[in-house]
């Protein structure tokens, strides 16, 4: 019984956890463009080229 | 050169930087997001700039007043992409501030339903072995105090529309959710603080949850479709060149040119307005508007009208009417001439689901009381009519149609359909019969040149360099047919002859055969083609004029009739030019000479014989044979007229959209069926089943928001329809996004 007493905070804070992560990749624009995600991955243009 | 002005597009972003968003056509892989940024931000004032693939948009910000937007454009065209400024804030902001609400509506529900789905587990696993009733109430205002808060935020996109309908008096699909969910809540409450074993809070959640990924789907395959179709609505937007009262030149979009006006008309460019001439003589081909093909001449004072391509002679026009539509209303037009509720299906839809909402409360009602009659206790009866109420909620009844079509609407779109009619996807699921025009239609609406490679290549590059001085039509064709080269500096052109200019000095001259000095009785002209000479110093050279077939118009028919359609040629034009046409596409059934009025016999008489035909034309003299078929398209090339008329428009220089839109029709009609069919079968099999008591409510939330997520679904599977490999035999190409709107670039 002692157990629930940290065990179901603990469960609703971790599902807590997934959802802000969830509404902050949502307004930071993550979800705006699912097909270009996709393709960005492999894009190198973010590596500096050696000067 | 005048400049582009685009200042009316540029808004202020978040962080204080001036920004602006491009419609961009020509996007087809990852290697073009690459390009196409490094591109931009290569340019001077150093500007960011972010594609968006999904929705193909490019949006550049920059420091203010470091950079001119215009650059983005110009910089784009040479490298095979055609952007055109694109105004997002007044289109989609709400779109896309709605589609974030229901997401965060949805993320709410979903982690309320997870952790109070995790309790209700618990509570039933002890109920099989023997759980200590405190520990069952501790776990059932957890519950409570999870359940509440989340309902009240998650739950109020239904809430918000079900209150609306209330209001004015009507029911929505949304009341009985909101009655079920918030009862279910309610009677969970009062169960919780007597104490008692059941609680439903796990069921309204879950149904909130599954009813808001449905809700989601269907936003933003609405909002897709809304995004192409803006999309298109900028792309097709035409500029005009505003004379400012200094004398300067500035290219506008239509929108902003008002009444009063001048706008600055080139040869060869199409008149944006209806305006009366002020300086300037020139004809005009008025073949958009009247159909005639011959040349109007045009002098100061004279009308001329939105549409006319200018041919000769630069023209300042005095704006008289301005272009009616705003860029949001041409996207209006173009989706609610696609979604019109005119179609069977859809009216089958609505008819079903305004009576359906009312016979769900009476029978939620009837079946409470039938219980009460019978016995049952206060709870059971309660229990019993929330069931009822979620389990016969019409959602999928009402999704089944809408959400078709939708999709296939936005499919089309993006293959370059453009449907005027909504029931036309209908009408072209049922065709047999495919009915082509010839002119325009089956060949291009431009002149094109035979033979070109007989000429020695030197010659011809000089030809071709001199026709760009030239605005006659045929040379036009002719500059066409080679790279942009800069026309020579001393070209004189003679009105009705030819030009000529100076070529390392020898005489080029280009133009009618005795204006080159050719008189050649070898070469009389029976074949029915027109001539273009040119002459430089002695050498001479003639070049063919003839219409070409469209580049897929061999394997668009091939494919019709590899998919048993049958396929005909009517043509006003005389019989040889009809049967040459008809023996290259392998079409038997090619008719030449027709007048209009013998068209519409043809199409009636094939109409008694059960065919249901589909007309594909372009001319003037096609309207009444394209009123008068089953279901009829045009060309975007095709003249204002034929374009209303016909039930759908196709864009570009391909007859692949014709096929496509065959095809997708076909397949979006299946899946209006069997959408239709699950939706009965859901409700024969639930209904009864939730009168009876047999369901709980968390069970009757599932069967129902399953029901209607799996009618949304099916529409899903439809967003490629509209691709297609004309080549393949059976299946549909993988490909997914096809070329056509790559297609269309060659035309801008």
């Amino acid at each position: 019984m002692t157990s629930l007493l940290f065990l179901i905070p603990a469960a609703l804070c971790l599902g807590g956890a997934g959802l802000l992560a969830f509404l902050w990749s949502l307004n930071t624009g993550q979800f705006d463009d699912m097909e270009g995600a996709s393709m960005r991955v492999l894009a190198d243009d973010d590596v500096e080229p050696p000067q | 050169m005048a400049s582009l002005d685009l200042s009316g597009f540029v808004h202020a972003a978040k962080d204080g930087r001036d920004e602006i968003d491009f419609a961009v056509q020509g996007v087809t892989c990852a290697a073009c997001i690459g390009k196409i940024e490094r591109a931009v931000k290569a340019l001077p004032g150093a500007p960011d700039a972010r594609l968006n693939f999904a929705t193909r948009r490019l949006k550049v910000q920059w420091n203010s007043g470091a950079f001119d937007p215009a650059a983005v454009a110009a910089k784009l065209e040479p490298l095979g992409y055609y952007a055109r400024p694109f105004d997002q804030g007044a289109l989609d902001s709400d779109d896309a501030a709605e589609a974030k609400r229901l997401l965060r509506c949805l993320a709410v529900a979903g982690f309320a339903a997870m952790n109070v789905m995790l309790l209700s587990v618990s509570v039933w696993a002890g109920a099989a072995s023997a759980i200590d009733p405190a520990t069952r109430d501790l776990f059932h205002w957890i519950s409570a105090l999870i359940a509440l808060p989340a309902a009240a935020f998650a739950g109020q996109p239904f809430f918000s529309s079900a209150f609306k309908a209330l209001m004015a008096r009507t029911t929505n699909m949304d009341v009985p959710i909101s009655v079920g969910v918030v009862l279910a809540l309610a009677l969970s409450l009062v169960e919780t603080i007597r104490g008692a074993e059941q609680v439903y809070f796990d069921g309204a959640l879950m149904l909130m949850f599954f009813l808001l990924v449905g809700r989601a789907l269907d936003q933003a395959m609405r909002r897709k479709t809304r995004a192409v179709a803006a999309n298109m609505a900028s792309l097709r937007a035409q500029q005009a060149t505003l004379m400012k009262i200094d004398g300067t030149m500035v290219e506008t979009p239509i929108a902003a040119i008002a009444p009063g006006d001048r706008v600055y008309v080139r040869p060869g460019e199409r008149v944006p307005v209806d305006g009366r001439v002020g300086v300037g003589a020139s004809a005009v081909d008025d073949s958009l508007i009247t159909g005639e093909t011959k040349g109007r001449s045009v002098a100061a004072g004279d009308g001329v009208y939105a549409g006319s391509i200018n041919l000769s002679g630069a023209l300042e026009v005095d704006v008289v009417a301005a272009s009616a539509g705003t860029l949001l209303d041409e996207v209006e037009r173009l989706l609610e001439n696609a979604l019109s509720t005119k179609s069977r299906y859809v009216r089958l839809a609505d008819r079903v689901a305004a009576y359906y909402a009312p016979v769900v409360h009476l029978t939620a009602l009837l079946t409470g009381i039938g219980w009460a009659i019978a016995g049952a206790s206060l709870h059971d009866v309660f229990v019993i009519a929330i069931s009822v109420l979620i389990v016969t909620c019409p959602c999928a009844i009402a999704l089944a149609i809408p959400a078709v079509q939708v999709v296939v609407a936005g499919a089309l779109l993006r293959s370059g359909v453009l449907l005027n009619r909504g029931d036309a996807i209908e009408r072209l699921a049922e065709v047999d019969t495919v009915v082509f025009d010839k002119t325009g239609t089956l060949t291009l609406p431009e002149l094109a040149f035979d033979g070109l490679g007989d000429i020695p290549p030197d010659l011809a590059k000089i030809a071709v360099r001199l026709a760009a001085s030239s605005h006659h039509p045929l040379a036009r064709a002719l500059a066409k047919t080679g790279a942009p080269t800069p026309p020579f500096a001393n070209a004189v052109e003679e009105p009705a002859r030819g030009v000529r200019a100076m070529v390392k000095g020898e005489e080029a001259r280009l133009g009618s055969l005795e204006f080159c000095g050719l008189d050649t009785p070898n070469d009389s002209g029976v074949d029915g083609l027109s001539r273009l000479a040119f002459r430089l110093g002695s050498r001479t050279a003639i070049f063919r004029l003839s219409q070409v077939l469209r580049a897929d118009a061999p394997a668009s028919v091939d494919w019709l009739r590899r998919r048993g359609y049958r396929v005909a040629i009517l043509s006003g034009d005389n019989e040889a030019a009809v049967g040459e046409i008809a023996r290259a596409l392998g079409v038997e059934d090619a008719v030449g000479g027709l007048k209009p009025a013998q068209k519409v016999a043809r199409l009636a008489a094939l109409a008694q014989q059960g065919r249901k035909t589909l007309m594909v034309g372009d001319g003037l003299n096609d309207a009444p044979a394209l009123a008068g078929a089953h279901v009829s398209m045009s060309p975007s090339s095709a003249a204002d007229l034929a374009q209303n008329v016909a039930d759908a428009v196709f864009m570009g220089d391909l007859l692949a959209p014709v096929c496509a839109a065959l095809q997708a029709s076909k397949r979006a009609v299946d899946a209006m069926r069997q959408n239709l069919v699950m939706a009965a079968l859901y409700n024969a099999a639930a209904v009864p089943l939730a009168i009876f008591g047999h369901l709980t409510p968390i069970v009757a939330a599932l069967a129902m928001s399953s029901s209607s997520l799996v009618v949304t679904v099916n529409a899903l599977r439809l967003r490629n329809a509209a691709a297609l490999d004309l080549a393949s035999n059976g299946n549909v190409a993988a490909t997914k996004r096809s070329a056509p709107l790559s297609s269309m670039k060659v035309a801008a």
